[in-house]
């Protein structure tokens, strides 16, 4: 069970005189259970990768498989598929149309084709899974904050049950407080009901704070890819492309220089404590 | 992608045409439409083609593009030619069955023709050389008169405006919103034209949701940077005629003549 | 109406006197519903030529308060002063909205012209400044965003970062006093959020203007003068960053954070490392862990 993205290139409006390539040669295996963090500045391809992974974008070449099978092939179930794969686009709480939260998130299983009771389920269930309160399960989702617009518009595809989640900058606009309450929220997803999550960031703190995997895009291509300690060790790098390493890295590398014994690799903020007060000899 | 997509398909290039007033440009545009149903035979409809041409020429855009245009319109164009062709009375030249080609049908099938296709051709040679923006201007200018009967000119040309700016967003926004429903299992092609209809009702409600919220937002920045309608306003480009324009209004009056007098004289 | 100037806020670029602001919620029908008080009895001063953040969680009234020093919204209670205007006074409301301009959030929903130049054109033609004169003031402004490269482009083809530096040159080309930034740098990713803000530091100090930069982000008040902390419709915290930073609990408790570094200083602090106060940046850290040998 896994995507796995072979030799995948994108090409925009091509025949055209504008043509311009989105994806180049992209080749990605993403086995079950991953927490994935998917990080590159505006226009690097990542947005247009993860409309492939759920069949929204054809490739110009190349495959997607989802558990062996090819998603392209004019028999796959595309809508079996999407539900499998659950993506939750930037902004989410924009597509929220229903005249109360608890049917809009509905919508999703019904058009699975679900009965009424079996969609109402997930629904349900959906809900309390991202943390709404029962009174606002009936209230129009335009009356709510930010915050829980956002939770609704992910349990809209929580209630797919989708076995993958990904989700385009979750946290977009959010204030701290919210930011970490969504982030918290994903974390759950995937550590309690297992699912593959691939979370798409312009925050190095966060995707170091909480995935197991790092995939870096640059102009279309993936640059670097692989555990958090080993990506930013190329933070060099990264800052060419217009990225950056966590602060606390930083930290790190400046304390090494004036001879502190800290390991460098350190990507996160307990980790960089320990590093510390393990430097300072006080534990 | 959408944001491409610019309404009226402004050509850039440097050309005399592009240079011209739009003022020049939307009245000789008006006149030739109008010139087109004053000519009545060969001669006025071969007056009228090399005026076209002489234009399509000054213009610098490659006439591909001009006929480009031309694809949307094919179909009226055929179904006009046709039912003129197979519909008009008089002597007949072919017949088929119950159907019969006349020789004032086939006159009639290849005005029409020549008439739409001029028709499209030189207005969309106005929108191809001059920018939406400079075109509202234009238009504004040439309302102005209709102020004085209370037609609030300046604001209809604001609205223009404002929509030529937001139309790529909001196409954006609608393939934006549409792939977030399909990624919700959302089906907009297929089932019956009920179920169909129905299934934009998850599109069209954020759209606009959200196109409410943009005017919302546009309109507090607008207060906010002192815009109070048209009183008073000053303008970054004004509109001033030269010498050229002049020229232009001259050559338009010529041809307007020309085929006039194509029209009395033979 | 009040009279307008008033000497004992002469001086002050912002002054608001026991602000409160309410609004009252409907329902569906248009029955009154309740009342929200936005805005609830704030007292703010901000000099000429500050650099002021104020920081609050979504929904603590920041945006609302903001709308207030642009007569955009108007005080239920209470006085606001803009350069010792009324913003009640309507003689002077287009002097007001000149020397105090805005910036808002959404980079494309505050962008009236189609090409980059017309639009930082649009301010000075509404105040009916003489077409010679909107053209140095345009190209001075975008000269001042570094923008004038773009100056012929399209806002459709520009970044999120590029849209709010245009916006920005659009209240240049108006010569106000002071800038008002609504979360400026919300919607943008990290490279944008850096172009204005660098922007708006830039314009502080060559310029002189007052900048007020309403935000989330704490890495963007660092260098601020002053740093007011909203909650609830009031001011709860007032003070430098230091002194802001310093209190770490609170601010969280506020639904704010503070700098992965200065976090991770406190948290050093709580386990007994011997650190200063408030520490903003990774050099200020690792100075004084170097005394910690």
């Amino acid at each position: 069970m896994s995507i796995i993205v072979n030799h995948v290139n994108h090409i925009y409006d091509e025949d055209t005189a504008m043509a311009s390539p989105a994806l180049i040669d992209v080749n990605l295996k993403i086995p079950d259970g991953q927490f994935i963090g998917l990080i590159g500045h505006t226009g690097s391809g990542k947005s247009t990768l993860i409309q492939h992974l759920n069949g929204l974008l054809k490739p110009s070449s190349g495959e997607i498989f989802f558990n062996n099978e090819d998603i392209n092939d004019p028999s796959y179930n595309k809508k079996n598929l999407r539900a499998r794969v659950g993506l939750v686009f930037q902004y989410p709480e924009h597509q929220l149309f229903e005249t109360d939260c608890f049917k809009d998130v509905c919508f999703g299983p019904k058009n699975l084709g679900l009965t009424q009771r079996d969609y109402e389920l997930r629904a349900y269930e959906a809900l309390k899974e991202v943390g709404l309160e029962d009174e606002y399960f009936y209230q129009s989702p335009f009356d709510l904050s930010g915050g829980q617009k956002r939770r609704v518009a992910i349990a809209g595809v929580l209630a797919m049950k989708p076995e993958v989640m990904i989700l385009d900058e979750p946290t977009a606009g959010l204030d701290p407080k919210g930011r970490e309450d969504i982030l918290n929220l994903i974390s759950d997803l995937h550590s309690k009901l297992g699912m593959t999550i691939i979370l798409v960031s312009h925050s190095m703190e966060d995707v170091a704070d909480y995935v197991d995997r790092i995939i870096v895009m640059n102009k279309g291509r993936v640059e670097f890819d692989g555990e958090p300690k080993e990506v930013f060790r190329h933070y060099k790098e990264l800052e060419e492309i217009g990225l950056a390493a966590p602060q606390v890295t930083y930290c790190m590398q400046e304390l090494k220089a004036e001879g502190f014994d800290v390991d460098t690799d350190v990507t996160t903020l307990q980790e960089a404590k320990q590093e510390i007060l393990k430097a300072l000899g006080r534990c | 992608m959408l944001r491409e997509i610019t309404l009226g398909q402004y050509y850039r290039t440097e050309s005399v045409i592009h240079r011209l007033d739009p003022r020049v440009k939307i009245v000789a545009t008006f006149s030739f439409i109008i010139s087109l149903f004053i000519a009545k035979n060969f001669i006025g409809y071969v007056i009228a083609g090399l005026f076209l041409a002489l234009c399509i020429k000054l213009s610098n855009v490659p006439p591909k593009f001009i006929f480009r245009g031309m694809k949307t319109i094919f179909f009226l164009l055929i179904i006009t030619m046709v039912f003129n062709l197979f519909l008009t009375p008089g002597i007949p030249l072919v017949t088929f069955g119950r159907f019969q080609i006349t020789k004032e049908g086939l006159r009639l099938a290849l005005m029409m023709g020549v008439r739409l296709v001029f028709l499209i051709t030189g207005s969309s040679l106005m929108t191809l050389t001059t920018t939406p923006n400079n075109l509202t201007d234009g238009l504004e200018d040439l309302l102005n008169p209709l102020k004085k009967v209370k037609v609030p000119v300046h604001e209809i040309s604001m609205m223009m405006s404002i929509a030529l700016r937001f139309i790529p967003i909001l196409m954006e926004e609608t393939d934006k919103i549409m792939k977030a429903q399909m990624a919700r299992g959302a089906d907009f092609e297929s089932g019956s034209l009920m179920n169909r209809a129905k299934s934009l009702i998850p599109l069209l409600v954020p759209l606009f949701v959200s196109a409410f919220r943009r005017a919302n937002d546009l309109a507090m920045a607008m207060e906010a940077r002192c815009y109070r309608g048209g009183e008073g306003r000053t303008k970054m480009k004004p509109l001033i005629y030269k010498k050229r324009d002049a020229l232009a209004y001259g050559v338009i009056v010529l041809y307007f003549a020309a085929i006039i007098a194509s029209r009395v004289i033979l | 109406m009040k009279s307008s100037k008033i000497s004992t806020v002469m001086g002050k670029m912002i002054d608001t006197q026991k602000l409160v602001f309410e609004y009252i919620r409907r329902d569906e029908e248009g029955n009154v519903e309740g009342i929200t008080r936005a805005v609830d009895g704030v007292d703010l001063k901000v000099e000429q030529g500050q650099f002021i953040a104020i920081l609050g969680h979504n929904g603590s009234g920041k945006s609302t308060l903001a709308k207030h020093f642009n007569a955009l919204l108007y005080p239920t209670e209470g006085e606001v002063y803009v350069d010792s205007y009324n913003t009640e006074d309507d003689d002077h409301l287009w002097d007001i909205r000149q020397e105090a301009g805005m910036v808002f959030q959404n980079p494309d929903n505050q962008i009236i012209g189609q090409v980059v130049e017309e639009d930082v054109g649009f301010g000075p033609e509404n105040m009916g400044i003489p077409t010679e004169e909107i053209w140095e003031r345009v190209d001075e402004a975008l000269k001042a965003v570094r923008m004038d490269k773009y100056r012929k482009a399209s806002p459709n083809h520009l970044s999120g970062g590029q849209k709010q530096r245009v916006s920005i040159a659009g209240v240049i080309a108006m010569h106000p006093k002071c800038i008002i930034m609504d979360e400026p740098t919300a919607m943008l990713d990290p490279n944008g959020r850096r172009e204005v803000i660098r922007a708006a530091r830039a314009l502080n100090q060559v310029e002189g203007i007052t900048i007020i930069l309403i935000t989330h982000y704490m890495e963007e008040v660092v260098d601020a003068d002053k740093v007011f902390v909203m909650d609830k419709g009031s001011v709860v915290m007032e003070g430098t960053p230091r002194e802001i930073f310093a209190q770490v609990d609170k601010l969280k408790e506020l639904r704010l954070g503070v700098p992965q570094v200065t976090l991770l200083a406190h948290e050093l602090r709580q386990a007994g490392v011997p650190l200063p106060d408030a520490i903003l940046t990774r050099k200020e850290l690792v100075e004084a862990l170097k005394k910690c040998r």
